[in-house]
């Protein structure tokens, strides 16, 4: 770690509070030596609207992805990416973005797929830091390029593809979705363009946690025993257990991979970022409709 | 029908061949310039958010009013947060570009108009299709109305 933790009181009892900043700790600490703030967000132009002062923009598509194959960069991509942002190897990094952390959380994810090891949130991301009336500027951040190393992306600790999901069933499954995905009313969140999907439901015995539960009002995450009532108690998962969260395209059943993780401390958590625009176009993968999650049948069970 | 022999309207050509001309970050910054542009919306619409459209498809509350005059021109419309910037640059770009257009040049305009401006790579194709939809609901209540004897 190259810069000190956030010692906040409210993340002492989340199980990795080295993964999270507040926006107090981001303000005081700007302009560290070894610290790179990253902004990541839906919308690919609000970086350029006004940004955190010296924080440099990284794109969840037009820069995580890679631009043919359905895909994250590759070892060499990461490592051209990161190196012209600014950010080695041991750099802290520190990411917020817009709609509660939805993209930031997904670009952390990508960040750990090639092991970067200090990689924080701003918890509350740009929301809580305009609410409370911080500054942004739209001068452009200066960056004197590094060298990152060549990653080899680790596709196995932290993500999922379909077979190992039919591999885990009868295991737990989270679905980070709206209900109305969650039912089969519709493929997509509500308000958000059709993106392929050819069947609407859930996964069978997936259990619906739509990922801004784990929200407060104010873009925070909840208090450690809030969490553990939605996702313990009211989810039914028990400590240990090894846990596939999914969505649409695994951009906010990141934000609850990130929840999982490292405020509930479950040490096999996987993202299944092909989720919902893959499982429900694929052909003879099990399908569930409605409220219930459902129970495997015939050959989907193990 | 649209005739697909049919130029484009002299100002989205403009705007197709600014976008063209640019590298792709500086794309970007006139997509911002666009966005910026966004006219506001009249009182007689800002009062009365009720008569405003939304279009689902987009991923931030946007809303859309189309009006068509005696002369049989189109009037558009439309408000996006400022929290989403890309969806203001879209909006912009279509009232500008469509500005001072009569209903058959308003619909002759292609529906994959938002994919040949060079802005595909620069925001992503999914993102693309948040101006395709603005697009399409735009020409759609243009027919509503000129379809209702067009004096609306």
């Amino acid at each position: 770690m190259t810069v000190e933790l956030d010692p906040t009181p409210a993340f002492a009892a989340f199980a990795h509070p080295e993964r999270l900043v507040s926006t107090e700790w981001l303000a005081e600490h700007l302009g560290s030596p070894g610290l790179v703030v990253v902004e990541s967000d839906e919308d690919v132009l609000l970086y350029e609207t006004g940004h955190i002062e010296g924080s440099v923009k990284i794109d969840w598509h037009t820069d995580l992805n890679d631009p043919v194959t359905r895909d994250y960069l590759d070892g060499a991509g990461f490592a051209k990416l990161l190196g012209s942002k600014g950010i080695g190897r041991d750099t802290t990094v520190v990411i917020y973005g817009d709609k509660t952390n939805w993209w930031a959380a997904y670009a952390l994810w990508v960040f750990t797929l090639f092991g970067h090891e200090d990689v924080r949130l701003l918890d509350g991301g740009r929301a809580k830091w305009e609410a409370e009336g911080r500054a942004y500027t739209t001068a452009s951040t200066p960056v004197v390029p590094v060298d990152y190393p060549v990653v080899e992306r680790d596709d196995v600790t932290e993500r999922v593809f379909k077979d190992d999901v039919i591999e885990h069933l009868g295991s737990p499954l989270i679905d980070v979705r709206s209900p109305e995905e969650y039912v089969g009313d519709r493929t997509t969140a509500p308000a958000y363009p059709e993106e392929g999907a050819l069947r609407a439901g859930h996964i069978p015995t997936a259990q619906n946690v739509p990922w801004a539960r784990a929200v407060a009002e104010n873009g925070t995450f909840k208090p450690r025993a809030e969490l553990e009532a939605i996702y313990l108690d009211g989810a039914g998962l028990k400590p240990g257990d090894d846990v596939i969260a999914y969505c649409r395209i695994g951009e906010r059943s990141s934000h609850t991979w990130f929840a999982l993780s490292y405020l509930l401390g479950f040490e096999n958590v996987r993202n299944y970022d092909g989720s919902w625009t893959e499982w429900g176009s694929a052909v003879r993968v099990p399908i569930v409709k409605g409220v219930e999650p459902g129970v495997l049948t015939g050959t989907a069970a193990h | 029908m649209t005739d697909i022999t049919l130029p484009l309207p002299v100002a989205l050509e403009q705007i197709r061949e600014d976008f063209l001309a640019l590298e792709q970050r500086d794309r970007l910054q006139l997509l911002l310039e666009f966005s910026n542009g966004l006219p506001d919306l009249p009182p007689r619409y800002s009062d009365h958010p009720d008569l405003l459209e939304r279009v689902v498809e987009c991923q931030s509350p946007v809303f859309l009013f189309v009006e068509v005059d005696a002369a049989r021109t189109v009037h558009v419309f439309v408000t996006a947060p400022r929290e989403s910037p890309t969806t203001r640059g879209f909006a912009s770009i279509l009232v500008q570009g469509l500005a001072g257009l009569d209903v058959d040049q308003v619909l002759a305009v292609p529906q994959d108009y938002p994919l040949e401006i060079g802005l595909t790579e620069a925001v992503s194709p999914l993102r693309i299709r948040g101006m395709m939809a603005l697009l399409g609901r735009i020409q759609r209540q243009v027919r509503e109305r000129a379809g209702a004897g067009g004096n609306a």
